[in-house]
């Protein structure tokens, strides 16, 4: 073998430096976010309830703005019947999600930053003014 | 499925290279979860084709033409840019000889060939502007509404070559520092997206007529083209009106009252 001592230590140099990250973090637990629901519109209500369970919206709101965009601007409807409440939403971003929560730095934003997802919503629909109401 | 405009090409792109057509990424994308439950809003006003007429005859001041136009762009987030290169408009004021070109004569009287004509998206009965859309961004409600969806559209503009009409604007900037008072009810468009008139279908929803209908002082009427009772049937059927440019068969749903009444409107 031909320089095998600086080809090792070469490898083990660059194995280092590439799971350096890793090991950095290594321990060190990221807080999981915690979403503010701190908002005017939902501590006036009794029942804080979205419309649907919270479980729920953690896992599929996405999903869920998806079909009311479609049901709304290709289908014409309005309102959404919820599973949970039986309640009539009408389906809107912009007027009904965001009326209650009005505080979308410390809702939408809390989770989508600590995600790395960027959704562009707001491009178009117009964010709450915070600490403004 | 969210998906923006970037990513759409790309999966355009790579349909394309392996050799599917256009048509096959774009069923894909629109798959919708169909057992949803959702609902028309209970004042919902619905038609069979929505159709408008409108007799400038009625509107008789600059300002009266301004408070229609300004209703629409005002509700919608339409920016005032303040160059004709960048405009964007919904509906817009153009004389009888731009509006009707096949019909402009010397001899036409003048108080039409001078009268300001209000001018807005025809919502064609076969829209040109739908055929060519690459990405299903602009099409037909059953309604006869011809409806944008700008989460899709991806300024390839193709449906503004295609309009007769120019009832299509393009975003070529942001538009949100040109909007005077944003409603925060409404939202805006964005940076290369192409934009027209809905015939306000957000307002149809919860049961109130277009908003520059509701600002016309009655110049301008609202209804189904297809109920022979309805507002517009009723216009038509007493004045004399013309469509612009249908010759090249689209068939606008919009109408221009030119001659009197048969009966005192
Ligand atoms: S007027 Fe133009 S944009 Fe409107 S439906 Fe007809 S072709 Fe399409
Ligand atoms: S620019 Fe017009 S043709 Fe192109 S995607 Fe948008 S709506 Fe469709
Ligand atoms: S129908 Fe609605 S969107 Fe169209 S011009 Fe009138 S107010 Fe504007």
């Amino acid at each position: 073998m031909y320089n095998g001592g600086k080809i090792i230590l070469g490898l083990v140099i660059f194995i280092g430096l590439f799971t350096f990250p890793v090991f950095y973090n290594m321990g060190k637990t990221a807080e999981a976010p915690k979403p503010s629901i701190d908002t005017p519109v939902i501590n006036e209500m009794e029942v804080k309830q979205c419309v649907e369970s919270k479980e729920w919206m953690k896992a599929n709101h996405m999903q869920m703005l998806d079909e009311w965009r479609d049901s709304v601007l290709r289908d014409g409807n309005l309102e959404y019947v919820s599973k949970t409440d039986g309640k009539n939403y009408v389906m809107s971003l912009q007027n009904t999600c965001m009326r209650c929560h009005s505080n979308k730095k410390e809702f939408c934003d809390k989770c989508h930053t600590y995600a790395n997802v960027k959704p562009y919503c707001w491009t178009c629909h117009i964010a709450p003014k915070e600490n403004e109401i | 499925m969210s998906i923006n405009r970037r990513e759409f090409l790309k999966i355009a792109g790579a349909s394309t290279l392996f050799g599917l057509t256009g048509t096959a990424a774009v069923e894909e994308i629109l798959r919708t979860n169909a057992d949803a439950a959702v609902l028309k809003g209970p004042n919902a006003l619905n038609a069979k084709r929505w159709a408008m007429t409108i007799d400038v005859n009625k509107i008789r001041s600059e300002e009266e033409y301004r408070k229609i136009t300004h209703a629409c762009h005002s509700i919608h987030n339409v920016p005032d840019i303040g160059n004709k290169k960048d405009e964007i408009k919904w509906i817009w004021e153009e004389e009888y000889e731009n509006s009707f070109p096949g019909l402009s004569d010397e001899f036409v009287p003048d108080h039409i060939k001078h009268k300001p004509f209000l001018l807005l998206c025809n919502h064609c009965a076969k829209p040109p502007c739908v055929r060519v859309c690459p990405t299903k961004a602009t099409f037909k409600r059953p309604d006869g509404i011809v409806a944008m969806d700008y989460h899709r559209c991806i300024g390839c503009r193709f449906c503004m070559a295609a309009c007769p009409f120019g009832a299509r604007s393009f975003n070529w900037r942001d538009p949100r520092p040109f909007i005077k008072e944003e409603n925060k009810e409404f939202p805006t468009r964005m940076k290369g997206v192409v934009e027209k008139c809905t015939f306000c279908s957000e307002r149809l929803a919860r049961g109130q007529k277009p908003a520059c209908v509701e600002a016309s002082n009655g110049a301008l009427t609202f209804g189904d083209l297809e109920d022979p009772n309805s507002e517009v049937r009723h216009v038509l059927s007493t004045h004399y009106a013309l469509r612009r440019k249908p010759d090249l068969g689209t068939g606008p749903s919009v109408y221009y009252v030119i001659g009197g009444g048969t009966e005192h409107a």
